[in-house]
Formats: structure tokens, sequence, C-alpha cells
């Protein structure tokens, strides 16, 4: 339970000139539950893009499982069960809810009817009902549900939740939030990118707050409310909203 | 609001469900038909102009079902079909001219030199995106037509003429049997076609159509997959241009490298649809047909022209070609 499952060593990230991460170092705990917070452009998704392999990191390295991942391919890591959802969605449009998610299934060999784990991940997240429609056919809540669900088919160990309640009522919030809580609790380590703050707040055990690129705090969910640092950087520009 | 909707909307259950071992079957069996009616064909028609005229038209299946691996299932669009023909066509030409050798060695020797040819392009030219790889696919034409040109021993410029080895007997003359072998190349491209597309594989193909990062991070070899793609398209493409030689008695550049031939593996599988194996052949037929009676009567340049003109019609006013019509149509009328 103490040694990281997910490791992030002094990584940077630059487009150009620009440095849209770090230095940074990251971990995560088995079964743990993160917040990643931080104002618009502070780096998060480049920071998960550095884990899950779409971007490879200009210095640093990541670690998943014991094992150093930093120029392994993100289908690999995958496969090693390190899940995301994308912060807008993107469905595989051109087949059924039910295919999108025999998609990732189809390259595990330990499950012996995809199908039948596809239709139980379905009904977890309450989309049964959705199995046979056309991805690109479903609504805001279902498409979010969608990304959590072809995440979770292959039954990672870490999943990786990008804003996965953006642009959502909050009584979709807490359908959402149910299911990380649910999915936590069967052991999954869950990271949660949200801008949504009552709900980081709620479902974190621990939360980080990045800003240009930088870890300025790192604590649990009270200290964070009450650091000054982060509230001049991120509830400072919530409230010009 | 409408996530009620979704909520109170019924199930129908998920579709793909129905027996597809059963459907196989049916397609293996229509598969076999296919070729016995050829060979039954070669038996009871006299005219040999029939089978001039259908070896070109079931060629143009071949010819649209392999690029459609790439252009139509990875969504890679080649311009470069001729590439791979003509590597084709040429190394029959070698063999034949070198070792007498017979067709049906030619066809495993062309697969492998097409598949090879595949990777090559795939592997220098699919981390460039869109437009860069199709001009890309057209580069590697000129390139093999260059070559050629300057191998005195495949002919150069002037081409080559080349006498085929007799054909059994039972085929009843050269063309008739060349004819069968071109159908059991277009049976057997159809038939790889059809596995990728109800496979894991066309499974992948269509989840990196739809997004290639989301698609790699759901598990998929994106870049094995699209390799993968290069290969099997350029095997096929290049089986396909093997029998030629031995059809025609005589190769050239020109007609082997030509413009003509490689719009027309683009236009036929848009025609009739690139998502799926009919469409190729619906468009291949279509097209083929069409450009047979028709070259009777109008110049090549002409014919060039109205294939133009029909591709652009179609992607302008139906992408997904005949079969997405039909599929537009029929949810039109629920
Ligand atoms: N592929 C890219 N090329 C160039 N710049 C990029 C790229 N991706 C991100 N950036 C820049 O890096 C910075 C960090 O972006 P990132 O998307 O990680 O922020 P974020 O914290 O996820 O923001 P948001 O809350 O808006 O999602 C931004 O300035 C962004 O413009
Ligand atoms: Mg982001």
């Amino acid at each position: 339970m103490s040694d990281p499952i997910l490791l992030v060593e002094n990584v940077e990230k630059s487009f150009g000139a620009l440095r849209a991460l770090g230095p940074i170092s990251v971990s995560l705990k088995a079964g743990e539950r993160l917040g990643v917070i931080g104002p618009n452009g502070s780096g998060k998704t480049t920071l998960i893009n550095c884990l899950t392999g779409t971007l490879t990191p200009s210095a640093g390295e990541v670690w998943f499982l014991g094992r150093k991942v930093t120029d392994l391919a993100p289908h690999r890591r995958a496969r090693m069960g390190l899940a995301r959802s994308f912060q807008i969605p993107k469905p595989f449009t051109g087949m059924s809810v039910l295919e999108n998610l025999l998609v990732p299934l189809d390259h595990l060999h330990d499950v012996a009817d995809p199908r039948a784990r596809a239709m139980e991940v379905l009904a977890s997240v309450g989309l049964a009902g959705r199995a046979g429609h056309e991805a690109g056919g479903l609504t805001q809540l279902e498409l979010r549900k969608l990304e959590l669900a072809r995440a979770l088919a292959g039954r990672p160990k870490v999943l990786i939740a990008d804003e996965a309640m953006a642009g959502l009522s909050d009584r979709e919030i807490d359908d959402v939030l149910a299911i990380l809580e649910r999915l936590n609790e069967s052991g999954v380590a869950v990271i949660m990118i949200e801008h949504i703050m009552h709900a980081v707040m709620r479902f974190s055990h621990r939360i980080i707050c990045l800003e240009t690129g930088r870890l300025i705090a790192d604590g649990l969910p009270d200290a964070i409310a009450n650091d000054p640092l982060v509230q001049k950087v991120y509830f400072g520009e919530q409230a010009r909203h | 609001m409408t996530a009620k909707t979704s909520l109170m909307t019924a199930a129908p259950p998920p579709a793909a469900a129905r027996a597809p071992e059963a459907r196989t079957l049916v397609f293996c069996a229509c598969a076999l038909a296919v070729l016995a009616l050829g060979a039954v064909l070669t038996q009871t028609i006299a005219n040999p102009y029939v089978f001039f005229a259908a070896f070109i038209i079931v060629q143009q299946v071949a010819l649209a079902t392999g690029w459609n691996v790439l252009g139509g299932y990875a969504g890679y669009i080649n311009f470069g079909a001729t590439a791979f023909y003509g590597a084709g066509a040429y190394t029959g030409a070698f063999l034949l001219k070198a070792y007498g050798a017979s067709i049906f060695l030619c066809l495993p020797a062309a697969a492998l030199v097409g598949g090879g040819l595949g990777l090559l392009m795939g592997y220098m030219t699919l981390r460039v995106q869109g437009v860069y790889f199709a001009i890309a696919t057209i580069a590697l034409v000129v390139m093999m037509h260059t070559l050629v040109l300057n191998i005195d021993y495949l002919g150069g410029a002037s081409g080559l003429a080349l006498m085929p080895p007799e054909p059994p007997a039972w085929t009843g003359g050269q063309v008739q049997f060349v004819f069968l072998v071109m159908l059991g190349i277009a049976v057997l491209a159809v038939a790889c076609a059809r596995w990728i597309e109800i496979s894991w594989v066309g499974r992948g193909f269509r989840a990196l159509r739809a997004s290639e990062e989301a698609a790699e991070c759901a598990g998929v070899p994106t870049f094995r997959l699209k390799l993968s793609a290069c290969a099997i398209s350029g095997a096929i493409l290049a089986m396909t241009g093997a029998p030629l030689v031995f059809y025609a008695s005589f190769i050239e550049p020109e007609t082997v490298f030509g413009l003509a031939l490689a719009l027309n593996a683009i236009a036929m599988p848009l025609i009739g649809g690139k998502k799926s194996w009919p469409g190729p052949i619906i468009g291949a037929v279509l097209l083929g047909s069409v450009q047979q009676a028709a070259t009777i009567t109008i110049s090549s340049e002409l014919n060039i022209l109205l294939v133009g003109v029909v591709l652009i019609g179609f992607v302008a006013a139906a992408p997904d070609g005949i079969l997405g019509l039909v599929d537009t149509l029929r949810k039109g009328r629920q």
C-alpha cells in the first residue's frame, strides 16, 4: 500500500519555447484518490499526457507498477492498466457503444467473454440501454459516461479522469461522482482533474495544485482549500469568472 | 433534458450478434460459387473477347479491394496504387523472362514484393499526416517508374514482349486461364478484406479512424496496425498486377504506372463505398463495365476526364459512396 504505483520524477515538457510543465514530481499510491487542480493552461492535461504516453517528456522519468515507462508507447501502458478519459470526449464514432468497449478488450488476453464484460461495465455506468446505439449520437452525459466505461473495460489499476464532469448539471455530476467512488472502492486508484471545486474537494484524499506547469501545493483537501497560494492563483482566478 | 430521453428510450439488443459464423459460411459458399461459375463460363462461352473484358473488370475488383484496405479501412488515401500494381506486374514479367516461371510462382513473389514495398512506404511515411502521405505515395510511383525505365533487362521505356507458357489444357485457352486466375485473386482479396472488417483488426482501424489518440490510449497499437494495412494493401495490389504479362504478352511502363489506373483505384471504392467490402466491388463493376463499353467509342484521355468528373461528384455529394447513399435513404424512411 505504501509503494507508489505511479510516479513522476522531475518531468518537464516544453512546446518550443513554452515550458508547459515542470519540472514536477508526483506520486500516486494504489487505491488513492488524487485530485489535480489548477487554472486553465496550468499543465494538467499535459501532465497526464506525459503519464499515458501521448506526449514524451522533454526531461524526467515516469514509473508505473515499478517499471520505467517513459519511452513506452501509450497502448502498452494502457494494457498494463493505465486508463484515461479525455477532456473533450473522443468516442469511436461509426460503431456502437458496445463496440467502443470491445476495442480495448480486443487487446487483452485474460478476458474470457469480452461482450459480457463490456455489458457489465456499461451497466455499471448506466449505459446498458445504449449498447446498440451509434456512439456518435449520444448526449453529453452519455458521452462522458462512455469515456469512463471505455477506460474501465479492461479493469485498469489507475484511472485518470480529465474533467469528466465538465459541462454537466449538478445532478449529472453526482451521477459521475458516484461511479468514480464505486470504482475506487473496488480498488482502482483515481486521478481526478477537475475545475468543479466542490466535486474534487468531496472526492479526493489528496489534492495537488498546478500553476504554469509547477506544483504549488500538495496536501489534504482542507489544507489545499485554505492554502493562501492556491487561493491566490486558483480561487482568485475562479472568482473573476 | 436530453439525458432524460436517453433513460426512457428502450434498449434495442446489440445488433452484431446474429451468428457471424453462419454469415461466414454463406460468404464462403458464395465465393466458391463465383469461382465455379467462372470455370463453367470458360467452358461454355466461345467468344474470347468476353474474357478479355471480364479479366479487366475482375482486375478492377481486386485493385479496388486492395486499395480499400489502406484507403478505406485505415483512412490513408494512397495515390500510388500503380507503384504496387506495377511492381507486381514487373515481378511477373521478370520471373517469366528469367525463368519461364509459372503464374502460380509469380503471384506469391509479387505479393512478397508488394508487401515489402508497402512496409517500407508505411515505415517512412505514416508518421507524416494527411496531404504529405498522399504526396509521398505519388513520389513512390515516380520512383518505381524511373527505376523500370532504367532497367534494360525489363525493356525500359519501350516495354517488354514475352511469350507466356502454355495454359493448362482444360481451361480452353490463355485468356480463359488468366481470367480464372484473376478471379481467384479477386475472391482472395475480398475474403481478406472481409476478414479484416469483421475481426478485431477492422475494429482497431475504425477506432483509429475516429481518434488515433483515443485508440492508442485504449490499447490499440495504431502504428503497427497502419503498417499492416500498408503491407496487406501493397501485397494485394502487386498480386493483381502479376498476371498482366500473362494476359497481354506485353508490358510497358506507360500503362502500368499510368494515371488512368491510379485514378481508377481511388475512384472505385469511393463510388461504391469505402466502409465495407461490397463497396469496392460495386464501384469496380460499375466503373469497369462503363469503361469497357466506353473505350470502344471514346479516347483514353476522355476516359480519365470521365472518371475525374464522377470522382469529384461523389466526393462532393456522396462521400460514403453508393452504399452510403443507400444507408441514408433507408434511415430516412424509418
Ligand atoms: N500540443 C501543444 N502544443 C503547444 N502548446 C500546447 C500543447 N498542448 C498544450 N499546450 C500549452 O501548454 C499549456 C498547458 O496546457 P494544458 O492543456 O496542459 O493545460 P490544462 O491545465 O489542462 O488547462 P485546461 O484547464 O484549460 O484544460 C497551455 O499554455 C497550452 O496552450
Ligand atoms: Mg486540460
